[in-house]
């Protein structure tokens, strides 16, 4: 469902990505682990059209994310790491926005966001704007639209940062469910090792932009003669503390929580 | 047609809850108009130019439909820096339907922002020559918020983040405004300024609004409508490919 060969990806003289190669068969549970900024998130924006490898051959479903950007985004539904929620719009509309995007008809839209909404909780604040949410609402927000179609390939991005455990016990549950009866395939990142204990078939663990290891987590446990992920991911990346650069997107959202009152514009 | 719709519908939302931003959005306008126009208004009568409120008015609607058109495009930034930018990006929509979407609903709130200056101009006394007037006045307002709005989404595609917004607002907003004829006749000027504010797309939209409005203009109506609409055409295809081309 996913083929990477040879991937690289640079930004200017830093090289985030640095010559991995992985297959991901359909149906599978797939985990990227990684310390931050080791390049699991540059890793999905590539398979996921938001930015183009600079060598390497990338196939989604057998297509490429560059040639065939069209049908690779039908293909797939994402959970991102950061917010990227409309903060001006409701919680209701925000779902609203996404169905029609991705062309989920009325009734089921309507159904499903209402069906989501409950799940995650948020039912009774549905039409209160998403900026007076707390943290842990957004990210329960994010992650209902997130289901809201029914994808062939789910890319889930840290979903549990900041999530209390009754969510992230719905998260995981509502991802199985629907691996096991749509076979969708799931392409997920976690800084939790018991999760992608939980839920995930391989795991692959990357650092420094290269892959040094994959399998599954018994196979992990076992090469690196560890009783635990936990332990495991240690031995593999080594024990230093890593810190990605705040990004100018970073920089720009504390300089625009500084004087911006109401509105996002002017 | 549905995701254009509905990016339509979120501008256009978002415009009609920020009523603190409307109502502060009417002190500039109001500030040209009223001291300016008040202000310098003997002057330009002594020249035996008429009111120059009168001929000011088109021109404020224009600055007005100029700014909020430029600055919806550019908040693409804001979409880009909150997170939601990526949300409509990775939507199996065709790009090009995005870009369509947002254009038309930073074109429409510019529009609607337009209606409300007019309606503050007749209360200030501005009176259009006929009441087809204002109908007419409406098309230009479109084509100047189209083209312009068109030029804000070209910028905000091609910028990171908001710290080319002053370089944009000193060398590329404010020379359009100025430059335009929004505030003084085009007529018997400098060459070298005249040459400049034929470059300028809205001289042909302020131009076009005071044809139709206070019946006098410098280029004609019929070529300020061909000037907005080929101008418009062409950023509205830059724009898609600058859109198009976006990365995060």
């Amino acid at each position: 469902m996913i083929r990477v060969e040879n991937l690289v990806k640079k930004f200017g003289d830093f090289t985030a990505v640095d010559n991995i190669s992985f297959e991901v068969p359909k149906g599978e549970i797939f985990a990227f682990l990684g310390p931050n900024g080791a390049g699991k998130t540059t890793t999905i924006k590539v398979l996921t059209t938001l930015a183009k490898a600079t060598s390497g051959t990338v196939e989604v479903d057998g297509l490429n994310p560059v040639t065939h950007e069209n049908e690779v985004r039908q293909r797939f539904g994402i959970v991102f790491q950061d917010p990227s929620l409309d903060q001006d719009l409701t919680a209701w509309e925000n779902m609203d926005l996404h169905g029609v995007l991705y062309h989920v008809p009325g009734k089921i839209r309507r159904e499903k966001t209402e069906t989501l909404l409950k799940l995650f909780e948020l039912w009774d604040r549905k039409d209160a704007l998403v900026k007076t949410f707390s943290g842990g609402m957004r990210r329960r927000l994010e992650i209902a639209r997130g289901f809201l179609h029914t994808p062939k390939i789910l890319f889930l991005d840290e979903p549990t940062l900041g999530l209390d455990p009754q969510s992230r016990n719905q998260l995981w549950t509502h991802v199985k469910r629907q691996n096991e009866a749509d076979h969708v395939t799931v392409f997920l990142t976690t800084h939790y090792m018991d999760e992608a204990d939980r839920v995930a078939d391989r795991i692959a663990v990357i650092d420094h932009g290269k892959i040094v290891a994959i399998g599954s987590s018994a196979e992990l446990k076992q090469r690196t003669g560890t009783e635990s992920l936990e332990e495991a991911f240690l031995k593999l990346t080594g024990s230093t503390i890593r810190d990605e650069a705040a990004s100018s997107a970073d920089q720009m959202r504390q300089f625009a929580k500084m004087w911006r009152g109401g509105g996002a514009r002017r | 047609m549905s995701a254009i719709y509905i990016l339509w519908l979120r501008e256009v939302k978002k415009y009609l809850r920020s009523r603190v931003q409307i109502i502060a959005s009417l002190g500039q306008p109001l500030l040209y108009l009223l001291v300016l126009g008040f202000g310098l208004g003997p002057v330009f009568q002594k020249a035996g130019r008429g009111s120059y409120l009168q001929f000011m008015a088109p021109g404020i609607i224009g600055m007005s439909v100029l700014f909020t058109s430029v600055f919806s495009g550019i908040a693409l930034l804001w979409d880009r820096q909150f997170g939601f930018l990526k949300e409509t990006l990775v939507a199996p929509v065709p790009r090009i339907r995005i870009m369509i979407g947002r254009t038309l609903g930073g074109a429409t709130v510019a529009i609607l922002q337009g209606i409300l200056i007019m309606i503050v101009c007749l209360i200030a006394g501005f009176r259009p020559v006929s009441l087809l007037s204002i109908p007419l006045g409406f098309v230009f307002m479109a084509m100047i918020a189209i083209l312009f709005a068109a030029l804000g989404t070209t910028i905000g595609s091609s910028l990171q983040d908001m710290q080319g917004f002053q370089l944009i607002m000193n060398f590329l907003v404010l020379p359009i405004f100025f430059l335009s004829g929004a505030l003084f006749p085009l007529n018997n000027l400098p060459k070298a300024l005249a040459f400049v504010t034929s470059l300028d797309p809205l001289s042909y939209g302020v131009d076009g609004l005071r044809v139709v409005l206070i019946g006098a203009g410098h280029f004609g109506w019929f070529i300020d409508a061909i000037v907005l609409g080929a101008v418009a055409i062409v950023l509205l295809g830059f724009g898609a490919w600058r859109f198009s081309k976006i990365e995060i």
